[in-house]
């Protein structure tokens, strides 16, 4: 089959809304939903035909040439393409399929099925690149989409500014990615994956001087370096700590980007990209314990602050920080195929959980703070139970998809040595903080008493059927996801690592059983505190509150950010240009012409125009040449 | 003259693409009143169609100049009307006359005194800039060189803002400063190379170390007050703010260009020698330039501004590449030179027709564009996110190319110029979230129609460019294959610089070689610790 069509079709439906969006308006969805769900039923086609052991380059054309670099464009398909395409394709259908909804009457219409048209173009050209630069253009492109879509209400100042903040940090993570990428060509001599990966075990002994500028020494591997640098890339995209603070901003766009872009799909792709790269991760244990290290953090950091949160979405998007955290975590122990599985459920249930956001939001009138929601379950039936299907795959519940794969992700890191146990019993604690914001959400919001804006509580109801019928197709994913035997088939697609241990040795149960007890006491202790008794929470946050404030605030991380960078900057910009550029650098310059307009208006006094004063100044003169004369 | 390649062809192409725009200037003055604009901008575009073939006819396998011609112009000295083309100054010919049916274009209402006369100091300008692309000798060269200053000057200080008059002169007088220099090292080069004022030819000529030391500081003069090179920029915001929309456009297009253009033509072919001596220099300054210009750029309130000091950072990436001495990175910088031509040209225009809505150029007044203007800032954001550097937009790939020639020369110098990348993000995002979104501005909205036809057949050509070369810029890069490949052959640059790196091996700017580990750089330092204080010293004496 061709696999060109996949990302073309999606392209087709951009460039035809970009360009006659202006006609097409109320229409749009009949150019984009048709176009992305053909390439789903392409990639399912493709998924089967790469089981069957297939995998394919298909070139493109060549993009530049310069001396010896060359760089064709390729569409390349593996296993781990074959999957993602999968996840990609299926989110974006159910999302195009939602937007018909929930964006209806909207002024952008036709201009937002055109950017999610894109985003679906260039993360299928990302999943599918056979070299370097590739990756890099469609990651800068869906981080392009993300930009637009996050400032899709550009008439909000605080959309705006989330839209700018999530293209520059990510501009900073790629700062790095682009270094990589240097290294990797000076290194290798090309940007092809192939190239690079066959090359790499001769030269994992490869070390790089980084002092040797300053005259120091100080030598760490060339690999590690390389890898390092591209996981830079990789936190920015995945909102890893310290880059993460642009994600719960992101939560600025309409909420179908934020299932489709912010949970689902574009920020797993530095998930995707240490992963698609495991066979130089695996070459460097410095690098990978980095990036186990920093998942773990990420995971723990995230899962805090959704502790206390009130606005829904942002509850749901600092859950995603720490999920991706999980996968992260599991890549940089060697568990490839765990954190691509995890990446896989969590697209499913994830998706779900901000959809459904998104039908209480709309529901409520754009209301998303859940301290004016609760009692919604009888109100909304549908979104209510699939919301509870989301929430228990996010906890870990037994038989949810989520389940399987967190469950894979923590007896792989058990069996990944002392670092591996380490944090495998962070992920384990994780997983109960994860169980008890899910259900707070669940229980603030959908049950309880009714705190609802009462001009908007006689028209809530079930949103239309567009919005439903995703959600149910999704929550049913949430559990089959569970069941398709995705593990097995992305093992062969990474090097054996080792930490994949047995799963079903007595460790592995054990694991297992921790697990789900994790998961079912915090169920039962947001339902004590939430339902059985509500004014519990409040006193407890007084109780504690350096520690509520801490998680309240985000750990003041855009405070520091503030301080340290953000106002630093544009303080040097100010002193430089009125210190350096107009006081000393143009201020030479007009002194130069002052100086020389102030010497021709000394040599003006010479031209008195006064006979007597030539005549002086020539007895003066024929007076020193005699002199010099005699004197020598 | 045995080993120089010329190809001539029976048409005098380059002839007619040059004076086509003088002849038009004549023109314009026995044209009524009513037809200046369309005479103008028949010539204009008259001109492009004469360019285009040159685009199909060039032929990338060849190596030498193409289309040459040759006429003996003054018998002693030696001064031939010599003009040609190759890879290196085609694309810039073609920039220049794509961009001026433009400028003729968004002058159509801009210009309310003195049309006639605009619309001839246009097509002047034209010409001499095309003039400065195609000259093969040295005096034909300055002729040109010189003869665009007075356009310039012009279309600044007649048509300018309320500080015309100090532009202007700044404007003139600092290029003319540097241009003197740039005459003498021409006259020195005419007795030390065999008493021709032939460019090929002085460029296979063979000059002591140390003349090139001097020359090269000569001619650094000359083109780094036009890139402009830090320290030598601050004439060059003052000259956009003041100068008329088409102004800005030739100056941030075209003009800058030149300088650029003389350290290829020139200053590489002709001193490779001192070339390699002062390449550290020559990138410590790029990179401040990129820095620098960045910061600038972030402190800015007056739209111009902002863009005049992106030009500086943008055009750090060109000398960055060029002093790169490899193929990516001199082609890269090329790439950059057509690439900042169209953005930053584009980014100009954009401000110009907001300014002639709201007859402000600050940002302050400026705000929530999108609302009243969708088409507008769809075109303004697209502007934006090539001058960044997006990938899939035209400035990527002169930036990559860029650092990657730099990265295979210095890793630290293409580290420090990536930093450029994060800022250029900032400044220019943060200049769009200004302008075009947050809520509507409280102008009335009568003024702020959206782009009519007129507007939109400046900007539609420049966008498809913007992706056409970002997708697809093979094309544009093989006709500069061969020529650059010339260059860097003909001189030896990359053995002369690798011959230099090992000579002083350990100076502060190398880093990375697979020779010993440096004891300490004291001792090396002292090789190039000489220069600064050259440079120092022959700014001040300079300006």
């Amino acid at each position: 089959m061709s696999y060109e069509f996949i990302p073309l079709l999606p392209f087709a439906a951009f460039l035809i809304l970009g360009l006659f969006g202006h006609w097409i308006k109320d229409r749009a969805h009949l150019v984009a939903v048709p176009a992305v769900i053909v390439s789903f039923i392409l990639s399912v086609i493709t998924f089967i035909e790469v089981a069957g052991g297939r995998h394919t380059t298909i070139p493109l054309y060549t993009w530049a040439t310069s001396g010896e670099l060359s760089i064709e464009l390729s569409l390349y398909v593996d296993r781990l393409t074959a999957v993602m395409l999968l996840l990609v394709t299926i989110v974006s259908s159910l999302v195009h399929v939602y937007t018909i909804g929930y964006m209806r009457g909207d002024r952008g219409y036709a201009r937002f099925f055109a950017y999610i048209a894109l985003f679906t173009f260039s993360m299928l050209m990302l999943v599918m690149a056979d070299n370097f630069l590739q990756l890099f253009i469609f990651w800068e492109a869906v981080g392009l989409c993300s930009y637009l879509l996050i400032g899709h209400w550009y008439e909000r100042p605080s959309a705006c500014s989330a839209a700018t903040k999530a293209f520059i940090v990510n501009r900073i993570g790629d700062f790095g990615f682009l270094l990589g990428l240097l290294l990797i060509y000076l290194t290798f001599g090309s940007l092809e994956y192939r190239q690079v990966f066959v090359q790499a075990p001769d030269l994992a002994q490869e070390t790089f001087n980084l002092l040797r500028p300053f005259g120091g020494q100080w030598e760490v591997s060339t690999l590690t370096l390389i890898c390092l640098l591209l996981f830079m890339g990789a936190m920015g995209k995945s909102a890893q700590v310290p880059l993460h603070v642009w994600l719960p901003d992101a939560m600025e766009g309409p909420t179908p980007i934020s299932a489709l872009i912010h949970a689902a799909t574009m920020v797993t792709a530095g998930v995707f990209l240490v992963a698609r790269m495991a066979p130089l991760y695996s070459l460097s244990p410095a690098a990978m314990d980095v990036v186990a290290i920093t998942g773990a953090a990420t995971m723990v950091l995230g899962a805090t602050i959704a502790l206390t949160q009130f606005d829904i979405k942002r509850i749901v998007a600092w859950s995603t920080v720490s999920q991706l955290g999980y996968m992260m975590m599991a890549c940089g122990l060697g568990a490839y195929a765990a954190g691509i599985y995890h990446l896989l459920t969590h697209g499913a249930f994830k998706a779900l959980l901000f959809l459904g956001c998104g039908s209480v939001i709309i529901a409520l009138h754009h209301e998303q703070d859940m301290r004016r929601m609760g009692g919604l379950k009888d109100k909304m039936p549908v979104t209510h139970w699939t919301f509870v299907v989301g929430s228990l795959a996010l906890a870990g519940f037994p038989l949810t998809a989520g389940f399987f794969s967190k469950d894979q992700i923590l007896v792989s890191a058990w069996s990944a040595g002392s670092l591996g146990k380490l944090l495998a019993s962070l992920g384990l604690a994780t997983a109960l903080l994860t169980a008890f914001y899910s259900f707070r959400l669940v229980f603030v919001t959908f049950w309880g008493d009714s705190r609802v804006d009462p001009r908007h509580v006689g028209h809530v109801h079930e949103p239309s059927r567009t919005m439903t019928g995703p959600l149910l197709i999704l929550a049913v994913l949430s559990i089959a996801a569970g069941y398709l035997g995705i593990p097995g088939f992305l093992e062969p697609a990474f090097p054996a690592s080792g930490s994949e241990g047995p799963h079903d040795s007595p460790t592995a149960f054990g694991i297992m059983a921790l697990a789900t007890l994790m998961g079912l006491v915090g169920i039962a202790v947001a339902y004590f505190l939430y339902v059985k008794s509500p004014s519990l929470p409040d006193r407890l946050a007084r109780q504690w509150q350096q520690l509520y404030h801490l998680s309240y605030n985000k750990w003041y991380v855009d405070e520091v950010y503030d301080r340290a960078v953000v106002r630093p900057t544009f303080q040097l910009a100010d002193r430089l240009w009125n210190g350096v550029d107009v006081a000393v650098i143009d201020g030479a310059v007009n002194g130069v012409a002052r100086t020389i307009a102030w010497g021709g208006s000394l040599m003006r006094l010479i031209q008195s125009g006064q006979t007597q004063h030539y005549a002086l100044g020539m007895t003066v003169g024929a007076v020193l040449i005699l002199t010099m004369y005699l004197l020598m | 003259m045995s080993d120089i390649i010329i190809h001539s062809s029976g048409f005098p192409w380059l002839t007619a693409v040059v004076f086509l725009p003088l002849a038009g200037a004549v023109l314009l003055f026995f044209v009524k009143d009513a037809a200046v604009r369309w005479t103008a901008l028949a010539v204009a575009l008259a001109d492009l169609a004469l360019s285009l073939p040159l685009a199909f006819l060039y032929d990338r396998s060849a190596t030498g100049m193409q289309f040459a011609e040759r006429v003996s112009w003054i018998v002693s000295p030696p001064i031939n009307y010599a003009v040609g083309v190759d890879g290196i100054s085609l694309p810039l010919l073609l920039l220049t006359t794509f961009l001026t049916p433009l400028c003729v274009l968004v002058s159509w209402r801009a210009i309310e005194t003195r049309l006639r006369e605009f619309m001839a100091t246009m097509l002047v300008m034209a010409t001499a800039m095309l003039g400065v692309f195609v000259a093969l000798d040295f005096i034909l060269f300055y002729v040109f060189w010189e003869a665009m200053l007075i356009p310039m000057y012009l279309l600044i200080g007649v048509w300018g803002g309320p500080n015309r008059l100090y532009a202007a002169v700044k404007f003139f007088l600092y290029t003319l400063a540097g241009s003197v220099l740039l005459f003498i090292a021409i006259l020195v080069l005419f007795f030390q190379g065999g008493h021709t004022f032939d460019i090929l030819l002085l460029s296979k000529a063979e000059y002591s170390q140390s003349l090139q030391n001097w020359l090269f500081w000569a001619f650094f003069i000359a083109f780094a007050v036009k890139v402009p090179m830090f320290p030598f920029h601050t004439w060059l915001p003052d000259a956009h703010v003041e100068a008329p929309t088409a102004g800005s456009v030739f100056l941030a297009s075209v003009l800058l260009k030149m300088g650029a253009y003389g350290f290829l033509r020139f200053t590489l072919p002709m001193l490779p020698d001192a070339t390699v001596a002062f390449t550290p220099i020559m990138v410590g300054l790029s990179l401040i330039a990129i820095l620098y210009g960045a910061y600038m750029a972030l402190a800015q309130a007056d739209l111009k501004k902002l863009i005049a000091y992106s030009s500086v950072s943008h055009m750090g990436f060109v000398t960055l590449g060029i002093f790169a001495l490899n193929a990516q990175g001199i082609e890269g910088a090329l790439m950059q030179m057509i690439n900042h031509g169209i953005t930053t040209g584009a980014l100009f225009l954009c401000v110009g027709i907001i300014y002639e809505r709201t007859h402000s150029r600050m940002i302050a007044d400026n705000f929530g564009l999108a609302n009243p203007m969708p088409r507008y800032a769809t075109c303004l954001v697209i502007f934006t996110l090539s001058s960044l550097g997006l990938p899939g937009t035209n400035s990527f790939v002169g930036e990559f190319l860029i650092l990657i020639g730099t990265f295979l020369w210095n890793k630290v110098a293409a580290t420090v110029a990536s930093l450029g990348v994060i800022l250029a993000a900032a400044y220019l995002l943060w200049m769009v979230q200004r302008v075009a979104f947050g809520p509507p501005a409280g102008h009335s909205a009568s003024r702020l129609f959206d782009l009519d036809w007129r507007e939109m057949a400046i900007l539609m050509p420049l966008i498809i460019l913007v992706f056409w070369i970002g997708f697809f810029p093979n094309p544009l890069l093989t006709v500069m294959h061969t020529s650059v490949d010339q260059l860097i052959e003909e001189e030896d640059l990359e053995d002369r610089a690798a011959a230099r790196k090992e000579m002083v091996d350990g100076q502060w700017i190398m880093v990375y070689g697979e020779d010993k580990p440096q004891e300490g750089y004291p001792g090396s330092l002292l090789t190039i610790n000489h220069e600064p204080s050259a440079i120092s010293h022959d700014d001040a004496s300079s300006i």
